[in-house]
């Protein structure tokens, strides 16, 4: 019998007290967003954040096949959210899972609000989010570009929606855990909101946060998604002008 | 879902071609823009982006360790998968692989392992109880045509991107160095390179429009010494000889010019 074991650890070890890649408590990783970065889609865009490489592409308001699902007083809003089998380190199988289930629905729950629906009846609009490369925070990274994907195929909407998570790690209360605080921190907090009214249309969390972190997390969380904000709009001015 | 191609644009097409023209102004043996990035996933042991016009796939590969099959002790295992994303194109749709998906990972596959692109012996590990299996994972984008060529090309190029960990046996017990990382073995580039019929004419690298109207598809894999490895007919208007002779000849030129893609 062969047993495989590897004698090198890659990519743990967060030994010091400070964040382990060595960010302030409310600071962003690199990010960077474009849009239109496909031809086929009516709108797309690819949003690098950190480790993560997200691409979300935008199809309609187009007719909808599936009858049951159909509104006949306004557009449905349908998600996708696919990892693909190289973005993570040990191959993810293809096709959907429950995790990818739950985070396609709560991201159209999360858009929804934002866009005009009630303007296209009887049809869908698809958004399709592709996780190339996961490093923590996937779920709003693909929101936040989905969102840029929508204004860049010309769907009409209230604002942008913006995602970003907050948590804690080390017994501290931080802004976009980054894979390795997610995993290893005690709690995870993502929210998506409209930072026009600051209505939030996503909120999780999961892990252990008394009533005053959680305070401090959330508070943590809206300013880092108005930060976002600033980069989801300068995506789209580098697209289309001002 | 049906795609419908309007009657116009069909007859426009077909006339062009019958001029000797195409309706983005290429030769019949031209390809369109080729570009080709390494290295662009960190997670994966090996990627590629690759764009052939405005097709685009990114590919990548997970090397794991598994056991070989029954009939083949000494051999590695190369494994080929596509996913042509809902994302590509509004008629594509999610879901299991369809039989366009299967057919693409089938011929990608083909072209790979009978042109012997990775040297799978020397994947061995222990003999009939490990050897390495190589998932390469094709995630089509953005399709605009020919996706066969753009799915090779950025196959080879992940495989050879593609760092696995050195091996050592102490003890019965397989030990993975990760800072020792050695490339994939690789002892040959087969490409692919893909002909549409329309109105009796084969015209390489057909465009999504060209794709949509053809009569008829060849695609042909090639070693770099020029031998075939590898072929697909697809449509339902057949081929003649002479027709299928002289793309042949063509594509021995044509693989050749993409090669020099390649890193």
């Amino acid at each position: 019998m062969i047993i495989i074991i590897t004698n090198t650890n890659l990519n743990t070890g967060t030994e010091t007290s400070a964040r382990a890649d060595k960010r302030a408590f409310d600071e962003l990783r690199n990010l960077k967003i474009e849009a239109g970065v496909l031809e086929r889609a009516d709108g797309s865009a690819y949003l690098e954040m950190g480790g993560n490489k997200v691409l979300a592409a935008v199809y309609g308001p187009r007719e909808l096949f599936v009858r049951r699902l159909m509104q006949p007083n306004r557009a449905v809003l349908r998600c996708k959210y696919n990892m693909a089998p190289f973005s993570v380190d040990d191959r993810k199988r293809p096709g959907p899972d429950r995790r990818s289930v739950e985070i396609s629905k709560i991201t159209s729950d999360a858009l929804s609000p934002a866009v005009f629906l009630e303007k296209f009846p009887r049809s869908t609009i698809d958004v399709y989010i592709e996780v190339l490369e996961a490093e923590g925070g996937t779920r709003c990274a693909g929101i936040t570009a989905a969102s840029v994907a929508l204004a860049d195929a010309g769907i009409p909407m209230r604002d942008m929606v913006v995602a970003c998570a907050a948590g804690k790690s080390d017994g501290n209360v931080v802004l976009d855990l980054s894979e390795v605080e997610d995993k290893e921190g005690e709690a995870d907090l993502p929210i998506a909101m409209m930072p026009r009214t600051g209505e939030i249309t996503l909120l999780q969390m999961d892990g252990d946060l008394t009533e005053e972190e959680f305070g401090k997390a959330l508070d943590l969380a809206i300013g880092g998604c108005k930060k976002i904000n600033e980069e989801q709009k300068k995506a789209i001015k580098n697209r289309y002008g001002e | 879902m049906v795609h419908i191609v309007p009657e116009i644009i069909k007859e426009s097409v077909t006339n062009l071609v019958k001029n000797g023209e195409r309706t983005d102004g290429r030769a019949f043996d031209e390809y369109r823009e080729i570009s080709l990035e390494t290295g662009v996933i960190e997670k994966a042991e090996g990627s590629a982006r690759v764009k052939i016009g405005k097709t685009q796939i990114v590919i990548g590969t997970k090397p794991q360790i598994g056991t070989p099959f029954a009939d083949t002790p000494n051999v590695g295992v190369l494994m080929t998968n596509t996913e042509l994303l809902p994302m590509a194109a509004p008629n594509f749709e999610s879901g299991p692989p369809d039989e366009n998906s299967v057919e693409l990972s089938r011929v990608t596959d083909r072209c790979i392992r009978e042109g012997k692109v990775v040297d799978l012996e020397k994947l061995c590990i222990v003999e009939g109880e490990k050897v390495w299996m190589v998932f390469l994972d094709l995630h089509v984008i953005d399709y605009d045509g020919n996706l066969m060529d753009a799915a090779v090309l950025g196959s080879v190029a992940a495989l050879m991107n593609t760092k696995i960990p050195t091996t050592k046996i102490e003890n019965d017990e397989i030990v993975l160095d990760y800072e020792n990382m050695i490339p994939l073995p690789i002892n040959e580039k087969a490409l692919m390179c893909t002909f549409a019929k329309i109105d009796g004419e084969l015209i390489i690298d057909p465009s999504l429009e060209e794709e949509e109207i053809m009569g008829a598809r060849l695609s042909i894999g090639m070693t770099e010494e020029g031998n075939i490895c590898a072929m697909q007919k697809g449509g339902a208007q057949p081929l003649d000889r002479e027709e299928i002779l002289k793309v042949v000849s063509i594509a021995k030129m044509k693989t050749a010019e993409l090669r020099t893609h390649l890193p």
